[in-house]
C-alpha cells in the first residue's frame, strides 16, 4: 500500500488506514497519538513540504492542521490518490 | 470500595481553561484576568501552574485556572497529564474545576471540535469559546454560532482574545451563569469554611477518562469523534479545507532547504547581537547603582567585618542576582516573539535533523539556546520536552552553552593576553578568540550528546516527533509582556536566594579567620586561601597558580565574583568592578604565562560549576544524581582539555 513518506509533494490524497505495529515496528501508543492529531481514515492528507535531505522529517497538512513528522512515522500512514 | 481524596484549597468557584495547544487559550486568560496571574508550581511535579482572578460584574471574584494545552486527554507529556489529572479531580491539592472554558480555534474546527467532544465526556459543565473568529470571518469562513451550539449541545461563545473587549461575550454569559449557580445548592459536596472539599474519586466520570480503556477502544472512540465532527461540519456548511494561504507563502521562505537554514542563522545572529547590545546600557546602571550603594556604605560606617559582609556579602549577592537579568530578558523578549508568531516550532524543524545525529531531538533547541543567556532559565525550559532521556541529555550540556557569565573572564583573558590584530584582512583576532570559546562549548556539547548517544540504547531509538506547525500570527505586546514579567519573576525567585546565601558563605571563607587587628588582610591566610593552596597542589599540572585556585572558589557562586576575587587577591579590593579589570590585565598579562591563560579560558569553557545552575538542575530533574553527573563530568572534561591546552601552549611557546 502507498504510504505517506512515498507520497508527492503537494498531490491531495486520502488517508486508507494506519498500518500496524508489525509492520512498521511503531507501537500502539504512537498510533493513538497519530490518531489523535487527525491522521484517521478519511481525512485527506497532503505532503507540503520535504526541506530536509531523505525526507525526514517532513511537513504534513491533514486536515486543516499542520505538522511536521518523521519518515518512520509518515511511514505508518497508508493512503490513496484521490479522483479528482 | 471507593477512594477518598481530601483537597485543602480556598474555597469558591474554579474555573478552568483547556484547549489545544496554539489555540491562543494563554492570550484568552490573559484578557479574562487582565494580567493578573500567580505562577508557580504544580505539586511534585515541574509543570508550570498559572492561575488567575477573574472579577465578574457582581463584584465576586472568581479563581480561573489555565490548564497547559493538551491533544488529548491520553496524556503524551508532563503538561498533558497534569491538565488530564486536574481534570479527572485526582491532581495534587488541586480541586476539580466547577466550570471549563473549551477554548478552540475557530480557524481549525476539525481539531478543536473533536477536544470539545472529548471534553464533554468529562462531565464538567463546559462553556466553549470560539477564539479567532476574526482570522476566521477574514478567511471566509462563517461560523454560525447559534446552530453550532445546537449541534454540540454545549453553548458556544465567540471570542477574539487580541483585541481589547474581545471577550466581552464570554464574560458576559460568565456572569448569567455564576448568578444563576449562586442560588442553585452545591451537589454532593460538604464544604466548611476552611475549603476543605471531601470527594469520592469513583464513578462513571472517571471511565471516560480512564487510562485503562483497550486501545481498540481508544482509537474507535476517536473514530466516532471525527465522523461526528465532520458531520456537524457538513451540516453548517463548514468541512471545505481552506488553509491559510499567507501562513503557506511564508513557510516557502521559512522552510526553503537552503532559504531555511540561512534566514535561521541569521534570526539567531541577531538575537545573539542583541541580546549583548542592549543589555549593555541596563547592565551598566545597575554596575553604577552598585558602586554607589557600596561607597555610601562603606562611607557611612566604620570598616570591619560588618561593613565587609554588607558590602561584599549582601549587596554583592543581591546585585549579582540581577546583573545578568537585562541580557536574560532580552533573549526572553525574543523568544517569546518567535513563539507567538509561530516561527518556533519551524526552527525546530529545520534543526531536527542536527539535533538527531547526536541524539536528541528539534525540541531541546529552545533550552540550549535560552542556555546562552543563563543556563538556568534554559534548565526550567527543559520541561516542553516529553522525553525523559533527552531531557536528561539536554541538561546535561546545557553548561556546556557559553552563558553570559562566563564573558567578564572571557574578556579580562582575552584582553590581557591575546593581540589586538586583525587576521585575513578584516577579523579582529579577539572577536575571532571569542567566538571561537563559543564555538568550542557547543562542539563538546554536539560531542557529549552524540557519545551519550552510542552508549545508550535509548539514544538510537528514533523518537516521536509529531510537532504542529501552527499558522503565523503576529505576536501580541501585551502577552508578550506579561510572559517577559512571568519569567523575570520566576527567574529572580528561582535564583535570588542561592546565590545570596553562596555569596555570604564565599564571603565567610575569604575573610576568616580574621587577621590580627593593625594588619590588612592577606587572603591566601583565610579558609578560602588555604582551600586554595590544596586545589593548587592539583591544578598546578595544568597551570593554575594559587591565586588563580582560590578565585576559582568564590567563581562557583557567580563567574563574574571570581574576578573580584582575583582583585582581593592581588590587592586590588579598593577598585570598583570595572576598574579591577583594567588594573587586573596588566597584572596577569606579566605574572602569568600565555600558557596558564589559555589553560584557564578552557577550563571556563566546560567547567565554571556555577552552584545555582546545580540547585535548578537538582529541582527540574528530581533528584541528585543528574547534578553529580553533571559536576563530575564536566570537571573531568575541564581537566583533560586544560591539561592538553597548558602543555601544547607551553611546547609551542618555548
Amino acid at each position: 500500500m502507498l504510504t505517506l513518506d512515498l507520497a508527492i509533494a503537494n498531490q491531495k490524497y486520502r488517508i486508507a488506514q494506519l498500518k500496524s505495529e508489525q509492520d512498521t515496528g511503531i507501537d500502539q501508543e504512537r498510533m493513538r497519538q497519530l490518531f489523535e492529531l487527525g491522521f484517521i481514515k478519511g481525512e485527506s492528507v497532503i505532503v507540503l513540504r520535504r526541506t530536509m535531505p531523505g525526507s525526514d522529517p517532513m511537513v504534513v497538512r491533514v486536515g486543516t492542521s499542520t505538522f511536521a513528522l518523521r519518515k518512520a512515522e509518515a511511514r505508518t500512514i497508508g493512503i490513496e490518490m484521490v479522483q479528482s | 470500595m471507593t477512594e477518598s481524596i481530601i483537597h485543602f484549597h480556598s474555597p469558591g468557584k474554579l474555573i478552568a481553561l483547556v484547549g489545544n495547544p496554539n489555540c491562543g487559550k494563554t492570550a484568552l486568560f490573559n484578557r479574562l484576568t487582565g494580567g493578573k496571574q500567580h505562577v508557580a508550581n504544580y505539586a511534585g511535579v515541574t509543570v508550570e501552574r498559572k492561575e488567575g482572578k477573574l472579577t465578574l460584574e457582581d463584584q465576586s471574584v472568581l479563581r480561573i485556572l489555565d490548564l497547559p494545552g493538551t491533544y488529548s486527554l491520553y496524556p503524551r507529556t508532563p503538561d498533558e497529564r497534569v491538565t488530564c489529572d486536574v481534570l479527572r479531580g485526582v491532581a495534587k491539592g488541586e480541586k476539580k474545576p466547577d466550570q471549563l472554558i473549551c477554548v478552540i480555534d475557530a480557524t481549525n474546527l476539525r481539531m478543536g471540535l473533536r477536544f470539545v467532544l472529548a471534553i464533554k465526556r468529562t462531565g464538567i459543565p463546559t462553556l466553549v469559546a470560539l477564539n479567532m473568529v476574526d482570522e476566521a470571518k477574514s478567511r471566509g469562513i462563517n461560523i454560525d454560532v447559534a446552530a453550532l451550539s445546537k449541534e454540540l449541545g454545549m453553548q458556544v461563545i465567540p471570542t477574539v482574545a487580541i483585541e481589547r473587549d474581545g471577550d466581552k461575550l464570554l464574560k458576559e454569559s460568565l456572569n448569567q451563569l455564576f448568578a444563576k449557580l449562586k442560588s442553585a445548592p452545591l451537589q454532593d459536596k460538604a464544604i466548611n469554611t476552611l475549603g476543605v472539599v471531601n470527594e469520592t474519586v469513583a464513578g462513571n466520570l472517571d471511565d471516560a477518562l480512564a487510562r485503562t480503556d483497550l486501545p481498540e477502544q481508544q482509537l474507535q472512540q476517536i473514530e466516532a469523534d471525527h465522523e461526528r465532527v465532520q458531520t456537524i461540519l457538513q451540516k453548517l456548511g463548514l468541512d471545505q479545507i481552506i488553509y491559510h494561504t499567507g501562513s503557506d507563502r511564508l513557510d516557502s521562505f521559512l522552510l526553503h532547504p537552503v532559504l531555511g537554514p540561512v534566514i535561521l542563522v541569521i534570526i539567531l545572529f541577531a538575537v545573539f547581537q542583541a541580546m549583548f547590545s542592549w543589555s549593555t546600557y541596563p547592565m551598566d546602571l545597575i554596575k553604577d547603582l552598585n558602586e554607589y550603594l557600596k561607597n555610601e556604605i562603606i562611607n557611612s560606617f566604620s570598616p570591619g567585618w560588618m561593613t565587609s559582609l554588607v558590602v561584599d556579602g549582601v549587596l554583592s549577592g543581591a546585585v549579582g542576582v540581577i546583573t545578568f537579568l537585562p541580557q536574560i530578558l532580552v533573549l526572553f523578549l525574543f523568544i517569546l516573539i518567535l513563539e507567538e508568531s509561530g516561527y518556533l516550532p519551524r526552527a525546530a524543524y529545520l534543526l531536527d535533523r542536527l539535533m538527531g545525529s547526536v541524539g536528541l531531538s528539534g525540541r531541546s533547541f529552545i533550552p540550549l539556546l535560552s542556555s546562552f543567556a543563563c543556563a538556568i532559565p534554559g534548565i526550567m525550559a527543559m520541561r516542553t520536552i516529553p522525553n525523559m532521556r533527552d531531557r536528561y541529555v539536554t541538561m546535561l550540556i546545557a553548561p556546556l552553552m557559553t552563558c553570559s557569565a562566563r564573558l567578564p573572564v572571557y574578556s579580562l583573558l582575552i584582553g590581557a593576553f591575546i593581540p589586538q590584530r586583525t587576521v585575513w584582512g578584516y577579523l579582529e583576532l579577539q572577536g575571532l578568540v571569542m567566538f571561537a570559546l563559543y564555538l568550542a562549548g557547543i562542539l563538546a556539547a554536539l560531542m557529549v550528546a552524540w557519545m551519550l548517544k552510542l552508549l545508550t540504547r535509548a539514544g538510537r531509538q528514533a523518537r516521536p516527533l509529531m510537532m504542529e506547525l501552527p499558522r503565523y500570527r503576529w505576536p501580541n505586546p501585551w502577552n508578550i509582556f506579561i510572559g517577559l514579567v512571568q519569567r523575570a519573576v520566576i527567574f529572580i525567585k528561582r535564583v535570588w536566594g542561592n546565590i545570596l546565601l553562596l555569596t555570604i558563605l564565599i564571603w565567610f571563607l575569604a575573610s576568616f579567620p580574621l587577621p590580627t587587628p593593625g594588619q590588612s588582610l592577606q587572603i591566601e591566610n583565610t579558609f578560602a586561601g588555604i582551600l586554595g593552596g590544596y586545589l593548587s597542589m592539583i591544578l598546578s599540572s595544568i597551570g593554575f597558580n594559587w591565586q588563580i585556585c582560590i578565585s576559582l572558589i568564590p567563581g562557583m557562586v557567580a563567574r563574574e565574583v571570581a574576578i573580584s576575587a582575583l582583585g582581593t587577591v592581588y590587592s586590588l579590593s579598593s577598585l570598583g568592578e570595572d576598574g579591577i579589570s583594567t588594573a587586573l590585565a596588566p597584572i596577569i598579562s606579566q605574572q602569568w604565562s600565555l600558557a596558564t591563560a589559555l589553560s584557564l579560558l578552557t577550563w571556563f569553557v566546560f567547567a565554571p560549576q556555577c552552584l545555582s545552575t546545580l540547585a535548578v538542575l537538582k529541582r527540574e530533574s528530581g533528584g541528585w544524581r543528574i547534578p553529580l553527573i553533571s559536576v563530575s563530568y564536566l570537571f573531568g572534561l575541564a581537566y583533560i582539555f586544560s591539561y592538553i591546552v597548558y602543555h601544547l601552549t607551553s611546547y609551542y611557546v618555548s
